[in-house]
């Protein structure tokens, strides 16, 4: 690991202003941040300890109905957090499916949004890749495996977005407050991860600097609480990256649909939300030819990068259509003992 | 640059001064403190043999960088017993086998304290098996590590109920 300075600041706007030097990062629980320095993929010449700054670890129902919760807060106790958990149930059930009982109970919201994709031609930090080196080339590129893109990706790089987390929150649409230099702004998460295009490296809306201090659910979101899923299919039952998953979530008026979310990770290099897929659903009965047409919209424009992910566009039909049947029949009372997974659930 | 950090260590509390900001908390452990029971297997968070509690939640020692727990309490496996007296876990994995080589048994036994403590798995094998998903035993000691953790889980129900 390359040698850094490390700064532990005790207030944000000291932590902000520790931050806007170059080649600076911020720590939070470090995960995935440590992991990345360890193999040499990330070096950075500075780190700024948030870890333990007041006022970034609360978990707030607002006067508005929304809910704002603290970029600190650990991934078990949001999961856990009983009202969180019913009121937005695919988001504690999207948490549970991710990583393990150790990651989560370090890892943060805010660095759960910042972490970077598992593509091994990224992570080994030696093959030529336009994130770590821009015009370096893709070495992914007639490699692909089973975890690269199929939707939104470009010839500089085909990697997927990694995280199970912000599935569900795109689906609900999540806002990211985020303070920086020039004071504090918001962005919606579905703009806050940038689709690769010709400037793979430049991963997030985040500025030289800027720090992510919170993650704010609208009003709207509480509306889904009874009809709401995430599903997750991988490679092993737990302690996986999702090859495909799905969040999926309803308003049921009487027999039809109200209102309907419906968003993927594992696709491309952000979740995949299509709002065209969600607008096929409202008016209609819930039904398998409704989740049909649905999924058909939802992967439109899919595109394999290679033989061994070819597979993952009808999978993530089908996934998104047993996602939509699980929702309909109802949010569980308690998430299953295999959060998200196809297995073991009614 | 010498980094100051206080630490809680087995109920013990610890100045110390990091010469070096990139030592792990496993680092820490093993070749400062002489504490060798948290095992470095993977060093990157994949296999769970370096588990230890921080602030009574188990987490993954190498890669959490000791300078960022200023303040923190840490419990590893030479914490645990009372004495000459084992924690109920560390009995239950002699009591039912939950290990062959004893190379990821440290970090079984605090992962599976750890998952005790937070209370939501209960004797439930589905969800023993998910939440101990991340630690690994080379040998396969699976089906003893499982009962172990009911066993112990078992009792910590009954002592809960009784109480």
């Amino acid at each position: 690991m390359r040698t850094f300075d490390y700064i532990r600041p005790a207030s944000l706007p000291e932590a902000v202003a520790a931050g806007q030097q170059p080649d600076t990062a911020y720590l939070a629980a470090g995960t995935n941040l440590v992991d990345l320095m360890k193999g040499g993929v990330a070096t950075p010449a500075r780190i700024v300890d948030i870890t333990r700054l007041p006022g970034l670890s609360a978990i707030e129902r607002l006067p508005d109905g929304g809910t704002r919760v603290g970029a600190l807060v650990r991934n078990s106790d949001l999961a856990y957090d009983a009202a969180f958990a019913e009121t937005y149930p695919m988001v504690a059930e999207a948490l549970l499916a991710g990583a393990s009982a150790q990651l989560r109970n370090a890892a943060t919201v805010g660095g759960n949004l910042m972490q970077r994709t598992r593509c091994p031609y990224f992570t080994d930090a030696v093959s030529p890749c336009n994130k770590r080196e821009p015009g370096a080339g893709c070495a992914a590129l007639g490699h692909a495996t089973r975890i690269h893109a199929v939707q939104g990706w470009s010839e500089h790089c085909i990697a997927t977005h990694p995280s199970d987390f912000c599935v569900p929150l795109v689906a609900l649409d999540a806002v990211v407050e985020i303070a920086g230099p020039d004071g504090e702004r918001t962005v919606p998460l579905t703009a806050f991860h940038h689709l690769p295009g010709d400037h793979p490296e430049r991963e997030t809306a985040l500025r030289p600097g800027e720090l992510i201090t919170a993650l704010r659910l609208p009003p709207e979101a509480a509306a889904f609480q009874g009809n709401a899923r995430y599903l997750k299919v991988r490679d092993r039952t737990s302690y996986a990256f999702a090859v495909v998953s799905a969040a999926a979530a309803l308003t049921l008026d009487g027999g039809t649909i109200g209102r309907a979310r419906l968003a993927f990770g594992g696709l491309a290099l952000k979740p995949w939300r299509v709002e065209e897929a969600e607008a096929a659903l409202v008016g209609h009965a819930p039904s398998p030819e409704a989740y049909a047409k649905a999924a058909a919209l939802a992967l439109d424009g899919a595109r394999p990068t290679g033989e061994a992910n070819a597979f993952k566009i009808e999978l993530a039909r089908r996934v998104a259509v047993r996602a939509l049947t699980l929702a309909a029949a109802g949010t569980p009372a308690r998430i299953p003992a295999l959060p998200a997974s196809p297995f073991g659930i009614v | 640059m010498t980094i100051p950090l206080r630490l809680t260590l087995n109920g013990q509390t610890r100045a110390i001064a990091l010469e070096d900001p990139r030592i792990t908390l496993l680092d820490l452990l093993r070749e400062r403190l002489g504490l060798t029971g948290a095992k470095k297997g993977c060093d990157r968070g994949q296999c769970g043999a370096c588990t230890v509690l921080v602030d009574g939640r188990r987490i993954n020692a190498c890669l959490t960088l000791a300078a960022s727990l200023d303040g923190a309490e840490v419990l590893t496996i030479e914490g645990l017993a009372e004495g000459d007296r084992l924690h109920p876990v560390q009995a239950a994995f002699i009591a039912h086998d939950g290990f062959q080589c004893g190379f990821c048994t440290p970090g079984q036994i605090m992962s599976a304290v750890g998952l005790i403590r937070e209370g939501h798995a209960g004797t439930d094998p589905e969800r023993i098996r998910e939440g101990m998903s991340g630690n690994l035993c080379r040998c396969g000691a699976y089906a003893g590590i499982l009962e172990a953790v009911r066993d112990a889980a078992g009792q910590t129900e009954h002592r809960e109920d009784a109480a």
